[in-house]
C-alpha cells in the first residue's frame, strides 16, 4: 500500500463524502441524537457533530456544545460499530405452513448495501475484529453477519480527545487506528491528513486528487497523537497478569462488586467485542408462520446460564466474575488476546458507574 | 391441549382497572384468530357472561380484596387446569396494594359516609397468594403480545416463555441512550422486568417499574447511585412503592 498522506482541506471535506456516493456508498456518520454521538446516516458534512465535545466519567455521558469546528473531537458513543453487524434483535429464519399443513423452511433474506461508516475509531476496529475472529470462523461463518460485513467501508479517525473513561492506550489499541480501516483520517484545525489502509480506500484517495501533506501537518499529527496518548490515566494490567483471575475464583473482591452490581446487563450490551446471543421461536396465532429470533443475550441475565432450567450461575457475583474472567482471561486462550481494548464504555454505561479497571486491579493485586 | 378440541377460555376480574382486559380486546385481528382457536366462554368486558363452565385457561386480572373474592377465585381455580395471572394487580397487589401499608379501616372511614356498606380485606393481594398460579404475566397493563405468545405456547403444547431479563436488556438492543447515564433521569429499568418494549425510557423517562421487579433486584445499589445523583429519598421510596409496591423485592426494598 502507498502510504503517502495526504491533505483535505476542511470545506472540502464534501468532496469525500460526495466521492463515496459516487461509488454507491450509503454514508454513516457520527451524528448527535438523544444527547449521544451515534452513527446514523448522514448526507453531507454539516450532519457531522461541529463543535462537540464530551465529557465521558463512570455512570455519566454529557455533550458539550462549543463553537469550534473540529467534527471529531469526542472519544465516542454508546456504540461502536457492533449494532451494524450483530443486529440486536434479528429474525435468522423462518417456517410456514401452506393449507396442507406442509412446513417450508427459508432463510431470512435480508437487502444490503454498500455501506462507508466515518468517524469510526481505533477501538471500534479493534473491537471489529475481535467480533470477525467470533462470527467469521472459516468453514463456519455467519452468513448474517457475513454479508453486512462484506458491505462495509471504514473511515477512520484518529481519536484526538479521548474521555476519561477512555484506556485504548493500556489494552495497545489505539488512540491511533492501527489496522483494519479502508481510509484513516486526522483531524487538524485546517483539514484533514489522509492515509489509506486498503486497495479501495487508496481508490478513494486517488480519486480526491489531493495534495501531499506538509512536514508541519504531519508533526501537527505526531504531536496531537503524543498528547492523546497521555490523556489517558486509567490502566489495564497486563495480559499475563488479566490471567490471574482464573486463579482466583473465590477472592472477596467478587462479592465486593456484586453488593455494587444491578446484573443490568448494560456493560456486555456496551461492550464491543461482546457477542453472547439467545435464540427463541415467535409465532404467529394461528400457527401458520414462525420466526426463529437472534438477539443480544448477556451473561448477567438469568437464561444464559441456564441447565435443566435453573441457571448455574445464580448470584451476581458469579455472573460478574464469568463476564471478567472469560473478557479479560479466557479470550486469551479462545482468541490470543484479551477481549477488552480499552473503549471505556462499560464504565461510563454502567447505570452505577462500576469501573473495570479499578475492579481488576483489586482482583489481582498482590500478583506476588 | 389438542387444537381440535378447542379448548376452553375464560377471562375473569378481580380489584383492576380492566386495563388487561383491554389488552386483550387490543389485540385487533388476532383476537378474531384467538375466537377461531378457543372457545372464550367467559369474558365480561366483551360479552360473555359464564363465570361457572370448567375450562382449559383461566386469565386472571385483578387482585385479591374482599372476602367474596377469596370464594371466587378458589372456585376458578377448581374449574380451571391451567391459570394465568395477568398484569400488577394479579401479580402484585397493584395499585390498590399501596393501602396494605395503611390503616385500612381509617380510610375506609375517610372516604366513604357509610363504611358499613364495604366489606374489604386487610390486604390487596396477588391471586397467587391465595391459589396455586401456573403462568403470572407481569405488567401494568399486560400487552398483547405477552398474551398472545402464552397462548399460542399453550396451545402448541409448550412451555409459555418467561422473560425476566432487566429493561436495560431492552432499551440496548433497541438503541435507546441510556436516560439515567445521558441526562441523570432516576430510572427503574436495571431492576425492573422487560416486557414493555422500554416504553418510557424511549421517550427520554426513566422506567417507572411497570413490570415489577426483575429476576436480580439490588435495590441498595439502585438506591445509593438515585442519592448519589441527588433524588430525594422520599422520592426514591415511592420509586420502590407505587405500582407493584406489594411485589416481595421492592417491598422489602422500601422497608429498608
Amino acid at each position: 500500500m502507498n502510504q503517502e498522506q495526504k491533505f483535505l482541506p476542511r470545506h472540502d471535506l464534501d468532496r469525500l463524502l460526495q466521492q463515496l456516493k459516487e461509488e454507491s456508498y450509503n454514508c454513516l456518520g457520527p451524528v448527535v441524537r438523544d444527547g449521544a454521538i451515534q452513527y446514523l446516516p448522514i448526507t453531507d458534512s454539516s450532519d457531522l457533530p461541529a463543535g462537540v465535545e464530551l465529557d465521558q466519567v463512570p455512570a455519566a455521558y454529557q455533550l458539550e456544545f462549543t463553537d469550534g469546528d473540529r467534527l471529531f473531537n469526542w472519544s465516542n458513543g454508546p456504540q461502536a460499530l457492533k449494532p451494524l453487524l450483530f443486529r440486536p434483535r434479528e429474525n435468522i429464519w423462518q417456517v410456514q405452513r401452506d393449507s396442507s399443513g406442509n412446513l417450508a423452511f427459508s432463510q431470512a433474506d435480508e437487502s444490503v448495501e454498500p455501506t462507508a461508516v466515518i468517524g469510526v475509531r481505533a477501538c471500534d476496529l479493534a473491537a471489529l475484529e475481535l467480533q470477525d475472529r467470533h462470527f467469521l470462523v472459516p468453514g463456519a461463518e455467519d452468513p448474517h453477519y457475513k454479508k453486512r460485513r462484506d458491505s462495509l467501508l471504514l473511515i477512520g479517525v484518529d481519536c484526538s480527545q479521548p474521555s476519561d473513561t477512555c484506556f485504548c492506550v493500556s489494552t495497545g489499541d489505539g488512540p491511533d487506528l492501527r489496522s483494519g480501516f479502508d481510509l484513516a483520517m486526522t483531524e487538524l484545525e485546517d483539514g484533514f491528513v489522509l492515509r489509506a489502509g486498503t486497495k479501495r480506500g487508496q481508490k478513494i484517495l486517488d480519486a480526491l486528487n489531493l495534495s501531499a501533506a506538509t512536514e508541519t501537518q504531519l508533526q501537527q499529527v505526531a504531536i496531537q497523537s503524543e498528547q492523546a496518548t497521555a490523556r489517558q490515566r486509567r490502566l489495564l494490567p497486563d495480559a499475563g497478569v488479566q490471567k490471574l483471575l482464573l486463579q482466583r475464583p473465590e477472592h472477596p473482591h467478587w462479592q465486593n462488586v456484586a453488593e455494587r452490581c444491578t446484573a443490568c446487563g448494560s456493560c456486555t450490551s456496551v461492550c464491543p467485542t461482546c457477542f453472547c446471543f439467545s435464540e427463541h421461536s415467535e409465532t404467529n396465532l394461528d400457527a401458520s408462520v414462525s420466526q426463529q429470533v437472534r438477539e443480544w443475550s448477556s451473561c448477567f441475565i438469568p437464561n444464559h446460564s441456564n441447565s435443566h432450567g435453573h441457571p448455574v450461575r445464580a448470584d451476581i457475583a458469579s455472573r460478574y466474575r464469568q463476564w471478567l474472567t472469560h473478557k479479560l482471561a479466557g479470550w486469551q486462550e479462545q482468541f490470543g488476546r484479551s477481549g477488552c481494548v480499552g473503549c471505556g464504555r462499560c464504565i461510563s454505561w454502567c447505570p452505577v458507574g462500576i469501573d473495570i479497571t479499578q475492579e481488576v486491579n483489586k482482583l489481582v493485586e498482590d500478583t506476588g | 391441549m389438542s387444537e381440535q378440541a378447542r379448548p376452553k377460555v375464560a377471562v375473569h376480574k378481580f380489584s383492576s382497572c380492566d386495563g388487561c382486559q383491554l389488552a386483550l380486546l387490543n389485540m385487533g385481528d388476532d383476537l378474531l384468530a384467538l375466537s377461531q382457536l378457543v372457545d372464550i366462554v367467559h369474558f365480561a368486558e366483551a360479552g360473555p357472561v359464564d363465570e361457572e363452565q370448567e375450562v382449559d385457561i383461566a386469565l386472571v386480572e385483578g387482585s385479591i380484596s374482599t372476602p367474596e373474592d377469596i370464594e371466587r377465585i378458589n372456585g376458578i381455580r377448581q374449574r380451571s387446569k391451567y391459570l394465568i395471572s395477568i398484569g400488577a394487580c394479579a401479580t402484585s397487589g397493584g395499585l390498590q396494594a399501596l393501602r396494605n401499608m395503611a390503616d385500612t379501616d381509617n380510610w375506609v372511614r375517610s372516604v366513604y359516609p357509610r363504611p358499613d356498606y364495604l366489606s374489604v380485606l386487610d390486604q390487596s393481594s396477588p391471586i397467587a397468594d391465595l391459589v396455586q398460579v401456573d403462568l403470572e404475566l407481569w405488567g401494568c397493563p399486560v400487552n398483547s403480545g405477552q398474551v398472545i405468545a402464552a397462548l399460542r405456547d399453550l396451545l402448541s403444547g409448550v412451555t409459555p416463555r418467561v422473560d425476566v431479563q432487566p429493561v436495560c436488556m431492552e432499551c440496548k438492543r433497541q438503541g435507546v441512550v441510556c436516560v439515567m447515564v445521558s441526562r441523570n433521569e432516576p430510572c427503574m429499568g436495571q431492576i425492573t422486568r422487560a416486557g414493555c418494549g422500554a416504553l418510557c425510557p424511549s421517550h427520554g423517562r426513566g422506567c417507572y417499574a411497570c413490570y415489577g421487579p426483575a429476576e436480580q433486584v439490588n435495590s441498595r445499589a439502585v438506591s445509593e447511585h438515585f442519592i448519589e445523583i441527588e433524588v430525594p429519598v422520599e422520592e426514591i421510596r415511592v420509586k420502590f412503592g407505587s405500582i407493584n409496591s406489594n411485589a416481595p423485592a421492592f417491598k422489602r426494598a422500601r422497608d429498608s
